[in-house]
């Protein structure tokens, strides 16, 4: 059972060490411009998820097949078309969230991370890998726009997901659901990461 | 560490054209097919969602209150009722309360944004002579800005009770929409436009202006038949 750390190492980088958005800084713009509440967060997240796992088993499944000179519009090809789906999909489920995300759902297919992972690693390897590999960068960047959308929302409406959890006569913070505060939020994460990722390399070598 | 391998782009096996068009062609094909398939799939309830989303947004804030609607659409200046699928696209819905009386008109326009048709619909009330609210149903403005018009809770005050009376003989409105800078509304037929979102709030003032100046006579001329008429049994 050699196989089976390296499966679990190839899902969990897109979470932690290679974090696409939290360490690679890929996809900026959704990061930035639909985390103004959770919801939208959430569907952002899983539908890019989807697009990501979608995309790379197509791409693996005919990595062999296809000429080196036309994969990259292949792949734009296949992505393009798992993002019309899910934005089927999504106005399929709710209006208002397809509402709320507006442009930014058809502006998945330009989202880095997934023609990176397409190129980077399902051209290359199987079709069970690339299923890990997608949802871990899946997850890693879903989990990243949610810790900005919880932050945002919670200190910019006084909401969570819809709900009150701030007492009513909390003054909300207009300046976190505007762009702004996406940017600070941001780097407050990034700040959060870094220190982390300091703290353990300076432990490792004492 | 394994050495990254490289390999010149001459050195690249060259695929015939036969191959590289038969592989994109195929992906295309397929591709088209998923596309078709989901869209067939998902539209009988996208529909469904979408009438739901059109009821919420009449009922709770174009015409409060409303628990009942009738659609409409006009021919040749005549209301004619239309139900169904089609009753989405109509442009007068007559709005009725619990015990069927006419609450308002919920009237459906659009025109060009900043970027892409803005859809709207706006309430008009026969007994106060004025818009009473307004929603924006789709619209791809610029988000941060040119969205403003759908949130900008100074901008939906324009909303609340605009002035749109006609002439005695109702035949016109006695003084269109005008929209002015923010800040300077001074009469009830303006609107306050917004600072950032020039454009997009200029571009629902003309849409208000252009609508209400061709739907507003037609209901009030057909006011008798909106508010006698035979309802559903739902």
């Amino acid at each position: 059972m050699t196989a089976e750390p390296q499966n679990m190492d190839v899902f969990l980088k897109g979470i932690w060490k290679e974090n696409p958005v939290f360490v690679m800084a890929l996809g900026m713009c959704p990061v930035l411009a639909v985390t103004n509440s959770v919801i939208n967060a959430l569907a952002m997240g899983l539908a890019t998820t989807f697009v990501l796992v979608m995309s790379n088993i197509s791409v693996s499944l005919i990595r062999k097949l296809i000429p080196k000179q036309v994969r990259i519009a292949t792949y734009i090809l296949i992505i393009a078309t798992f993002v019309t789906v899910v934005e089927y999909l999504i106005q399929a489920i709710s209006v208002e969230v397809h509402k709320a995300l507006g442009a930014f759902i058809s502006l998945i297919v330009v989202n880095c991370i997934i023609l990176g992972r397409a190129e980077a690693f399902a051209s290359k390897n199987g079709v069970f890998k690339s299923i890990l590999d997608a949802l871990g960068m899946g997850f890693g960047f879903t989990i990243a726009v949610l810790s900005l959308g919880v932050v945002r929302e919670v200190l910019g409406s006084g909401t969570f997901a819809g709900f009150r959890v701030m007492p009513a006569n909390f003054e909300p913070w207009v300046i976190m659901v505007l762009p702004g505060g996406a940017f600070f939020v941001l780097g407050g994460w990034l700040m959060l990461f870094a220190w982390l990722r300091e703290r353990s390399v300076k432990r490792s070598e004492v | 560490m394994a050495e990254i391998q490289t390999q010149p782009i001459s050195e690249v096996p060259q695929a015939s054209s036969f191959h590289m068009i038969a592989a994109m062609g195929g992906v295309g094909f397929l591709a088209g097919i998923l596309i078709v398939l989901t869209y067939q799939l998902t539209l009988p309830v996208i529909n469904k969602n979408k009438a739901v989303y059109l009821e919420k947004a009449l009922f709770n804030e174009v015409i409060k209150g409303a628990t009942h609607k009738i659609a409409y659409k006009i021919e040749d200046s005549n209301l004619v009722e239309v139900t169904g699928e089609a009753a989405m696209n109509a442009q007068i819905y007559a709005c009725y309360g619990e015990d069927h009386h006419l609450m308002g008109v919920a009237v459906a326009a659009s025109g060009q944004g900043f970027q892409e048709l803005i859809r709207l619909v706006y309430g008009y009330s026969p007994e106060k002579e004025a818009i009473i609210g307004l929603k924006v149903l789709e619209s791809k403005e610029t988000p941060g800005l040119g969205d403003k018009i759908e949130k900008d809770p100074h901008f939906l005050k324009n909303f609340e009770a605009l002035d749109v009376s006609l002439t005695p003989d109702k035949s016109r409105i006695t003084h269109p929409i005008e929209w002015v800078k923010p800040g300077e509304k001074n009469k009830p037929w303006q609107i306050d436009t917004i600072t950032g979102a020039t454009i997009s709030s200029t571009a629902v003032s003309k849409i208000l202006r252009s609508s209400t100046e061709k739907v507003i006579p037609i209901i009030a001329r057909h006011l008798d038949q909106l508010k006698t008429a035979d309802f559903p049994a739902n």
